[in-house]
């Protein structure tokens, strides 16, 4: 790789920074290897995962209305020639770069299954971080005031009965969350799409407080 | 000689090295340990000449230092109770603080010293621990294995319960390193028995894995398709099984005693003696409706009736606790009983009417057992063996079972993997220094699911230093954490704006050290020196195998690159790796392994620009194709 970055080379109609991630040398027996290539085309070598975006990884279309089954499929195939059980003979190199191939699919596919995660990383893509780490604050009136009643409720109730209908409105109000999110997706409308997705979090959260609270009303009886 | 192997990428070919020795699949197990082997893409467990597969997992030590293992060192457990151990796996990866709280509960003496570091056991005059006895159970299964295939066994899948914390996952590793086996991986127990039974019953659809063995309970539920096994929760408690009901028989009997006889806390002897009636008592009352036992202690003998109601009521709180863990899991995942199609059951605590009763009834279906919860871990763990040795098309994807977290501010837990994560993962986050001028920052990783540090496993403490002195909070230190297909965690950090790196291999606080680890080898009957060169040749020849097949393979496609000069030298490097090949000497394959990287430089710049040059032509006619489309 450094090869390229040093010895850029001009053709018309294209920039080196195009062309530079377009080749890499292989670990194993030193010659080119496609930047996206999982395996050497000469030498069989396993690759190391690169940096592409989880769609790309799995080979899906960057959208928020992904077929599970496909996904599913395409990260169970792509595991099957990853997964470091496949190279539990080999040498510790090809041992540990399997192992970061098959801890990549894992990150990619359990952030696609997630409709949440997967529609928090869309916006990440499109340079909005929605979910910051540690970040609770809800900036959207109409969904706080919401928020902070539904949590209130949840903390008021005095039966499994009562938890149970909260969270299941809750969960009903998630499939809901999910249509909007593909509309707001479609029409490229990512401040709806990062309000929808906070709502999503919070409901979700609020679905697990839900639980908890069960544990203990069954614990106290 | 064949210079040139092809094969599919990804298609795992066989290994240069060790291909005489065998790989096993091993269960050690708290009660009973059993040992497969997969031959022919058949599994099967390894019998002695009486039909047992089971190998009591008892060990009992000689005044010389030797050990006997199984069935006949449980019929000393009785008679010689201050040599005998059973029941180790309890306290494997166990630190000498917890013991601690056991001592006096446990049927054997621990030393918990100054509490630090790992517990040791004071049996026959000797300081063991929980990983050298573990060790001399799978030195057994292996003699035993070697004895029945007649050859070297060297490699095994070892499981342990899906519920084990990485202190004892690692304990587990070092135990079958010291019985001189590779561990080619560790694979959860409920995993290994539904690969057994997928394979077996062509399962398909959700599966809940319920095992409850002689210590530890797993509850696992699995999707399984077309060779694929993805575990999506588990959950359990590694201190929960058929030994609970033990204690609560001997109990029992203890309490009716003391009304007759009057209260005296009976000999670590007695105790032994007492729990092995329980277990008798808990064997006949499963198969029978009632009984009557005799506790003969002291020259005294009581009469203890009891019904299998009685024994019911007795075990039914910790039979509950089962069933509240996998409803847990169950709502972990998101699934309702009535989703699972299948509920297999493991382990021979399994067998209590009471257990399959209330299974059946949060399921709403009969648990399925027609394959031998007692043997069923053991084939599956051979199948995996044979998996990782021959290539395979089934997949095992398995979970990390516990959150893993570091302590912060307050005594609080960050959670940094959360359970049923998908392995092999790795995450990062990102900490800061709290004090102007500060150069290091102590890091604490805890696993549990609990908020408070305290209520968590200690798993390490490591300080990482060489911070670039700065004002608070300006320093940026990314801490990682991997956890591989085993288990095992690994640590690495880091510090952004200067890129002062340290990885730590998370040695668990009361886990053996590499000085301990090597002591024991030397110690160990086996011939750890003989042992440790033929692992160092394996993998001496591997990497030269792996450096000969790049190399011929690129002469293939990009030979006519060297004139004829420079490609005699390549192909004569390579012929000298692969002569060396042929022999046992790893210097000698070493250096020609060197010679040929050196060989090969050239080679491979030549390779390099006749790429880019390929790759260049390749974008632009992408480049074309693009347009073409987009025009149109």
């Amino acid at each position: 790789m450094s090869v390229l970055k040093q010895k850029p080379i001009a053709i018309p109609g294209t920039s080196a920074e195009e062309l530079a991630p377009k080749a890499a040398s292989c670990w194993s027996c030193g010659g080119p290897v496609g930047v996206d290539a999982l395996f050497c085309a000469t030498c069989d070598a396993v690759q190391p995962p690169g940096t592409r975006d989880h769609f790309a990884r799995l080979g899906l279309d960057p959208t928020f209305d992904i077929d599970v089954k496909t996904l599913e499929k395409k990260y169970f195939d792509l595991q099957r020639k990853l997964h470091p059980d496949r190279f539990a003979t080999k040498t510790p190199r090809e041992r540990a770069i399997s192992q970061q191939q098959a801890t990549s699919l894992n990150d990619a596919y359990e952030t696609l299954a997630d409709p949440l995660r997967r529609a928090a990383y869309i916006a990440h893509l499109k340079g909005i971080d929605v979910l910051n780490e540690g970040c609770n604050q809800i900036a959207d009136p109409v969904v706080l005031m919401e928020a902070m009643e539904l949590r209130e409720a949840v903390a008021d109730a005095k039966s499994v009965a009562q938890v149970d209908m909260i969270a299941g409105n809750a969960q009903a109000d998630i499939d809901v969350c999910i249509k909007e999110l593909s509309a707001a997706f479609a029409k490229n409308d990512m401040d709806e799409a990062s309000r929808l997705t906070t709502r999503f979090k919070y409901l979700r959260k609020l679905i697990e407080e839900a639980r908890q609270k069960k544990a203990r009303l069954k614990a106290g009886t | 000689m064949v210079l040139l192997q092809i094969h599919e990428p990804g298609e795992t070919p066989l290994p240069h090295a060790r291909e005489h020795s065998l790989a096993v699949g091993i269960d050690l197990g708290t009660t009973n340990s059993v040992v497969a082997i997969c031959r022919g893409g058949k599994a099967e467990v390894i019998r002695d000449e009486d039909g047992q597969a089971m190998v009591p997992s008892v060990v009992a030590y000689a005044a010389d230092g030797s050990a006997v293992v199984g069935g006949l060192a449980r019929q000393l457990l009785a008679m010689r109770p201050d040599s005998v151990i059973s029941s180790i796996k309890r306290l494997m990866g166990r630190g000498a603080t917890e013991i601690k709280g056991l001592a006096g509960t446990l049927p054997y003496d621990v030393d918990v010293g100054d509490g630090e570091g790992m517990v040791r056991i004071l049996v026959a005059g000797k300081r063991l621990t929980p990983v050298e006895i573990s060790a001399e159970i799978l030195k057994a299964l292996r003699a035993r294995a070697e004895e029945s295939l007649d050859a070297e066994v060297t490699r095994a899948v070892v499981t342990v319960p899906a519920y084990f914390d990485d202190a004892a996952r690692g304990a587990t590793k070092d135990a079958a390193r010291l019985a001189g086996l590779e561990v080619l991986r560790l694979v959860n127990e409920p995993t290994a028995a539904a690969l057994a039974y997928g394979l077996d019953k062509d399962a398909e659809g959700l599966y809940a894995v319920y095992d409850l063995g002689g210590g530890t309970f797993d509850i696992s539920l699995l999707k399984m398709e077309k060779g694929v096994f993805q575990v999506l929760a588990t959950g359990g408690d590694a201190a929960l099984g058929g030994d609970d009901f033990d204690h609560a028989l001997a109990e029992h009997f203890l309490a009716e005693r003391a009304k007759a006889e009057g209260i005296r806390s009976p000999t670590s002897g007695e105790a032994k003696r007492i729990l092995m009636i329980a277990r008798a008592a808990k064997e006949d009352l499963s198969a029978t409706e009632a009984g009557e036992w005799a506790l003969d202690l002291g020259g005294k003998e009581t009469i203890h009736r009891l019904t299998r109601e009685d024994f019911e009521d007795l075990i039914r709180s910790a039979v509950k606790r089962t069933i509240t863990l996998t409803r847990d899991v169950l709502e972990d995942a998101e699934v309702k009983p009535a989703d699972v199609k299948g509920v297999v059951l493991v382990g021979g605590s399994t067998r209590v009417p009471l257990v399959r009763r209330m299974v059946a009834e949060l399921f709403g279906r009969p648990a399925l057992a027609d394959i031998d919860p007692d043997e069923v871990v053991a084939v599956g763990a051979a199948l995996q063996a044979a998996a990782l040795t021959e290539g395979s098309d089934t997949l095992l994807l398995d979970v990390a079972p516990l959150s893993l977290g570091i302590e912060t501010m307050g005594g609080l837990v960050e959670k940094i993997i959360p359970r049923n994560t998908a392995v092999p993962v790795a995450k990062a986050q990102e900490f800061t220094t709290y004090q102007d001028g500060q150069t290091a920052m102590a890091i604490h990783v805890v696993q549990g699911e609990r908020e408070m540090v305290d209520q968590c496993r200690s798993l390490a403490r490591f300080v990482l230093k060489g911070i670039p002195p700065m004002t608070a909070g300006a320093a940026r230190i990314r801490v990682t954490f991997a956890v591989d297909a085993d288990g095992l965690l690994t640590v690495s950090a880091s510090e952004a704006t200067t890129g002062i790196e340290q990885t730590i291999e998370v040695k668990p606080s009361y886990g053996l050290t590499e000085d301990e680890m090597a002591k024991m080898l030397e110690d160990s009957m086996i011939h750890a020196k003989d042992d440790m060169q033929a692992r160092l040749l394996a993998e001496s020849r591997v990497e030269a195998g792996r450096a000969a097949h790049a190399v011929s393979a690129a002469l293939v496609v990009d030979g006519d690159l060297l004139a004829a000069g420079e490609r005699a030298t390549v192909e004569d490097a390579l012929a000298r790796v692969n002569a060396a090949l042929a022999g046992v000497d790893r210097d000698v394959i070493d250096a020609a392994a060197e010679d040929l990287e050196k060989a090969t430089r050239s080679f491979a710049e030549k390779r390099m620009d006749r790429g880019i040059r390929a790759a260049l032509r390749g974008v632009a006619v992408e480049k074309l194709e693009s347009r073409t489309k987009g025009g149109a």
